[in-house]
């Protein structure tokens, strides 16, 4: 059973006991959602906090029935994505886009490493490096979509309802965000530092 | 030549196939998970007032431990030893607490500007599950002077409920943010210093001393009948702590055991101290 359909049904009865729960199991997602399309940590930090404020907030004036038939996951990231286009708005006109030299810095890249030898480690870090930098050179509203669908795992439809796309419009989005993105990550092999420096600037 | 940034065969093709499938490169998107950084579950959950945060203040009573939320300060505490803060605080409010490095920097200014009397500093606090009588009897007890001190009757009779005395002390016995708001300052009624809940009567003589004011020769003015201070210049009678009352020189010094003395003799009730409220002359 979806575990989010327990979650709504215990944040119906008891709001403010079950939230924490909420906190525990959405946090990372939230997080990783602003942190993928905004690449600057405590932006990301500070909207996935407001995000999960918010949604208190939003579920404090909602009545019984609405917080149990509540899809919690989607929601949640809808919350989450807007605040953090609204943060990448404000700032479009007054820094640009910032590479993910902080967040290597901040010691969260990378998640996990998946054993073997260190070489092998190594580049696997290397690789969600270069994607995670890759997406970021995406064009915004190509990259809320890949990160919805495809970081998140939010259906296609799920991921319009958030962004307030046609599904259509989204399901184009993504098809081109990949493409990009296998684009740029092929070209990027076979170039010297410079010209990388080029495309992300 | 420059060396290639990454030539590794895999590497060129986890993302060269075709789209369609769950391929590798969405496999290595789903990849970009993060973990949550500790500060935005915790922020968050101290934000919406559903955990707190604690840290210590120096206060006249040595260390004391001030925890707040996103309300506001939530509870205040000796903390000589942080363990029983901890386990008072997990007794009395039960909610998450994790301890920090410092008080945030406007909340330690506020606290310190009340405690050093200014009563026009804007402290949040959050006073939530507690009854609008105990709201009522802090908000109140706030109103008092740094250095003054009023009886438990003032506070009932000042709120309205000049019969529930013996409540005003139990509410105030269970004030959550004591110095802040000064329950220091109210007494008994026949001059005796009372309880306090940081420590009894010596600490609550302490922390009066710091305010300036001689708990001891209060208590001993008291039990010589001298419940009231009246001017023999002013006319008017107040209560012993009142700072009109301490302005008196002792030649224009006119004791009273009772209000009603004081009034008889052509003295009125000073307006600041209202010493009217809680005697037996209330209405």
């Amino acid at each position: 059973m979806d575990p989010d359909i327990a979650l709504a049904a215990r944040l119906a009865t008891d709001l403010d006991r079950a939230f924490p729960s909420l906190v525990d199991a959405h946090a990372g997602r939230l997080y990783t959602i602003a942190q993928r399309y905004l690449g600057v940590p405590s932006d990301a930090e500070e909207v996935a906090q407001d995000a999960l404020v918010r949604a208190h907030r939003a579920l404090a004036s909602y009545d019984h029935d609405r917080i149990r038939m509540l899809r919690v996951r989607p929601w949640l990231a809808a919350i989450t994505i807007n605040l953090a286009r609204n943060r990448r708005r404000r700032q479009a006109d007054r820094r640009p886009p910032t590479p993910l030299e902080p967040l290597v810095a901040a010691g969260l890249e990378p998640r996990q490493s998946l054993g073997g030898s260190p070489p092998a480690v190594a580049e696997q870090h290397e690789e969600r490096r270069r994607l995670a930098e890759a997406l970021l050179v995406l064009p915004p509203a190509t990259r809320a979509a890949v990160v919805l669908r495809h970081v998140d795992g939010l259906s296609v439809a799920e991921t319009a309802a958030a962004l307030g796309r046609p599904e259509g419009t989204v399901k184009a989005q993504v098809h081109r965000g990949l493409a990009r993105l296998r684009r740029d990550l092929a070209a990027e092999t076979h170039t010297d530092p410079d010209s990388t420096k080029e495309l992300t600037a | 030549m420059n060396s290639p940034v990454r030539t590794s065969p895999a590497s060129r093709t986890v993302f060269q196939l075709g789209a369609g499938a769950v391929g590798p490169l969405e496999v290595a998107l789903r990849d970009l998970a993060l973990p949550a950084p500790p500060e935005v579950k915790a922020g968050a959950l101290v934000r919406l007032g559903l955990a707190d945060e604690w840290a210590e203040l120096p206060s006249p009573l040595g260390p004391i431990g001030v925890a707040w939320n996103g309300n506001g300060v939530s509870w205040i505490d000796r903390a000589d030893d942080p363990n029983v803060f901890e386990e008072r605080y997990a007794a009395r409010v039960g909610r998450p607490l994790s301890r920090t490095s410092s008080v945030p920097e406007r909340t330690a200014k506020a606290v310190a500007a009340r405690l050093a009397g200014d009563r026009r500093v804007r402290i949040p606090l959050d006073f939530r599950g507690r009854t609008a009588f105990e709201i009522a009897v802090w908000m109140k007890t706030l109103e008092i002077p740094r250095g003054e001190v009023r009886p438990y009757g003032w506070i009932a009779a000042e709120i309205g409920r000049p019969r529930a005395v013996r409540a005003v002390g139990t509410a105030l016995a269970k004030n959550p943010v004591p110095l802040v708001v000064p329950c220091h300052r109210v007494v008994r009624s026949d001059g005796t210093i009372g309880q306090y809940s940081l420590g009894g009567s010596e600490a609550k003589r302490t922390v009066l001393a710091a305010e300036g004011l001689d708990a001891l020769r209060l208590e001993a003015e008291a039990r010589a009948g001298q419940r009231y201070v009246a001017s023999a210049t002013t006319r008017i009678v107040c209560l012993p702590t009142c700072h009109h009352a301490r302005r008196i020189t002792a030649r224009h010094r006119r004791p009273f055991a009772s209000l009603a003395d004081a009034l008889e003799a052509g003295f009125r009730a000073c307006r600041s101290c209202r010493p009217a409220s809680g005697s037996s002359l209330a209405a």
